[in-house]
């Protein structure tokens, strides 16, 4: 087991009681797995002691990432919510810690971006 | 290859770093606008308390020295345009000032135009049969008696205005944050309001710039191998005319602009990535290239637009009671155990004394407190440390202010090794709950309006 970090980066943010949670995967193959294994239903366990309601997961196969949509994760929310992390600034991090039974795919990049 | 349009965001939020559009136009003097986005969800609510205790206040005072900030660069011929929402529940207050703030520096050539009518509270107060809740579906009628605020996210269109009649400066209420972006691009290639896809393209460079630098590398996953993050720069999309955009930094910045800071961006704060609404077109991003054209330079193109929704989105925000935090590090053997037998000893002091809270919760951080229960290998039982958070919630003040007394009391009566308890008290906080609900466009004037030119 790896750490999903490993093959994939991510992204959170809030919207009201909700949190988005983008997966964004490192390599095509990276993404090929995530795509087959990282389902809704399985994000939702992993958040499930935080209170999540259903998980919605988009597929963006341009950008070879997942968005999943993860409602009534806050706790309120906003002002409402009495978490140290109301506002779901975590939950990315804490996502890319999962275990998965991945292969290391490789991560080389294909541009010299940067 | 006639120049693109250069549009920089110089602040993501109320409360973000001061000197950042003055560093933007001291690396490109020759930028073509800067944006400032200061609202947030609860923003307005928190505008409407300072209102509340001072009549002339009710906008984002920052602004103002944000300009203060730039007269050195207008009095040396500066031609930079400034888009922003800092207006807040006042744009005529926050336009006064600016304009006595530049009159004063004898800057007085400068136009400013103000875009109002985002405020729709009177509309929600007379009809609380509608606006349900898009969260909860619950019906306005609950909590219709302590509304606080309600705006409607307005689109680009009066912003495009402001700019066609000659400002310099555009003040607005509430609008929608890539709209910021928008107008000018409206306003400077004369698209037509239909042309959908060039307005996706400069909603999603829109999208990309308004939380600031994040999309130079801040707040991203390889956030540790950025180049020089103490210089971490704002960001510039240069928009084209067929609304592609090339996302980049000013020289000599530190941060990145990668494939990946741009893509992680482009899901920030997304729900259905083939149906991202906006007041100016409904994108999809799903027919969008990503493609690196140079060194912190990426090219975002083929965003694919059609029509927006016949409705507003409107944030309104409701009182909802109290809340407190109180913080004290534990530090020992046990620490986390001790720590959480405090906080449940504190809780426990404050019910058996008559207090009651809706909400209560202790949390012991270093434990992996910010998403309790789900990353076990955060084992905390050979902690030597840790910071005990506790916190309540009430619909009244009471039982909050009471809760507040009862923090520091844990140096003398709780374990050994409490420290940190030199901030004083904590303080009571307002509830805001948060109401977000649509609203039929028709139902919305967006106004805007040139002030005069000042004499002087």
């Amino acid at each position: 087991m790896i750490p999903l970090r490993e093959i994939a980066f991510a992204r959170s943010g809030d919207k009201g009681d909700s949190a988005n949670v983008a997966v964004l995967a490192r390599s095509a193959a990276a993404y090929g797995w995530i795509r087959e294994h990282l389902t809704a239903g399985r994000v939702e366990d992993f958040f499930r002691p935080l209170g999540v309601g259903t998980v919605t997961r988009y597929e963006v196969p341009n950008l070879e990432a997942l968005n999943f949509v993860l409602p009534h994760v806050l706790a309120g929310g906003g002002s409402r919510s009495l978490r140290i992390d109301a506002q779901g600034k975590t939950l990315g991090m804490a996502l890319l810690e999962m275990p998965v039974d991945a292969p290391k795919f490789s991560t080389a990049k294909n541009t010299d971006n940067g | 290859m006639p120049h693109p349009l250069t549009i920089a965001n110089a602040s993501a939020f109320w409360g973000d770093q001061p000197d950042a559009a003055a560093r933007l136009v001291a690396a490109v003097p020759d930028l073509d606008y800067l944006t400032l986005d200061y609202l947030a969800e609860l923003s307005l609510s928190i505008m409407a308390g300072m209102r509340a205790k001072d009549p002339a206040a009710g906008y984002a005072r920052d602004f103002v020295d944000v300009v203060r900030s730039l007269v050195p660069f207008y009095r040396n011929g500066g031609k930079t345009k400034i888009v922003t929402n800092a207006g807040g529940l006042a744009p005529e207050a926050c336009a006064a000032a600016v304009q006595a703030e530049m009159a004063a520096a004898g800057l007085s050539r400068l136009r400013i135009a103000i875009v109002k009518g985002d405020d729709v509270l009177p509309l929600l107060k007379a009809s609380t049969g509608n606006f349900a809740n898009l969260e909860t579906d619950a019906a306005l009628v609950t909590v219709a008696d302590r509304l606080v605020t309600a705006n409607a996210y307005l689109g680009a269109a009066p912003i495009a205005d402001a700019l066609r009649a000659g400002a310099d400066i555009v003040i607005t209420g509430r609008v929608a944050d890539p709209s910021l972006t928008v107008g000018p691009c409206l306003a400077h290639y004369g698209w037509n309001a239909n042309d959908y896809n060039r307005i996706a393209g400069a909603t999603v460079a829109g999208h990309l710039i308004e939380c600031g630098a994040q999309v130079c590398g801040g707040f991203s996953t390889e956030w540790l191998s950025l180049p020089h993050p103490e210089n971490t720069p704002f960001p510039i999309a240069e928009v084209a005319d067929d609304g592609s955009c090339v996302i980049t930094k000013p020289p000599g910045s530190g941060g990145a602009v990668t494939l990946e800071t741009v893509k992680e961006q482009l899901l920030y704060e997304v729900g259905d990535p083939g149906r991202y609404l906006s007041p100016d077109a409904t994108v999809s991003f799903l027919s969008l290239a990503v493609e690196s054209v140079g060194c912190n330079r990426v090219r975002v193109s083929g965003a694919a637009g059609a029509a927006p929704p016949a409705t507003y989105k409107v944030s309104a925000t409701y009182r909802d009671g109290y809340k407190a935090h109180g913080l004290l590090t534990i530090f020992g053997h046990d620490a986390v155990k001790k720590a959480r037998h405090a906080g449940d000893a504190v809780l426990h002091r404050l019910r058996a004394a008559g207090c009651v809270y809706r909400e209560s919760l202790v949390e012991c951080l270093g434990t992996g407190a910010s998403v309790r229960g789900i990353v076990s290998r955060m084992s905390d039982t050979h902690l030597v440390e840790t910071v005990l958070r506790i916190s309540v919630a009430a619909d009244t003040k009471e039982p909050v202010e009471r809760f507040t007394k009862e923090i520091a009391p844990l140096v003398t009566c709780g374990p050994q090794g409490v420290t940190g308890y030199a901030t004083g008290r904590p303080k009571v906080l307002p509830i805001l709950g948060y109401w977000p609900c649509t609203i039929p466009c028709d139902a919305v004037k967006p106004q805007m309006r040139l002030l005069p030119a000042v004499n002087h």
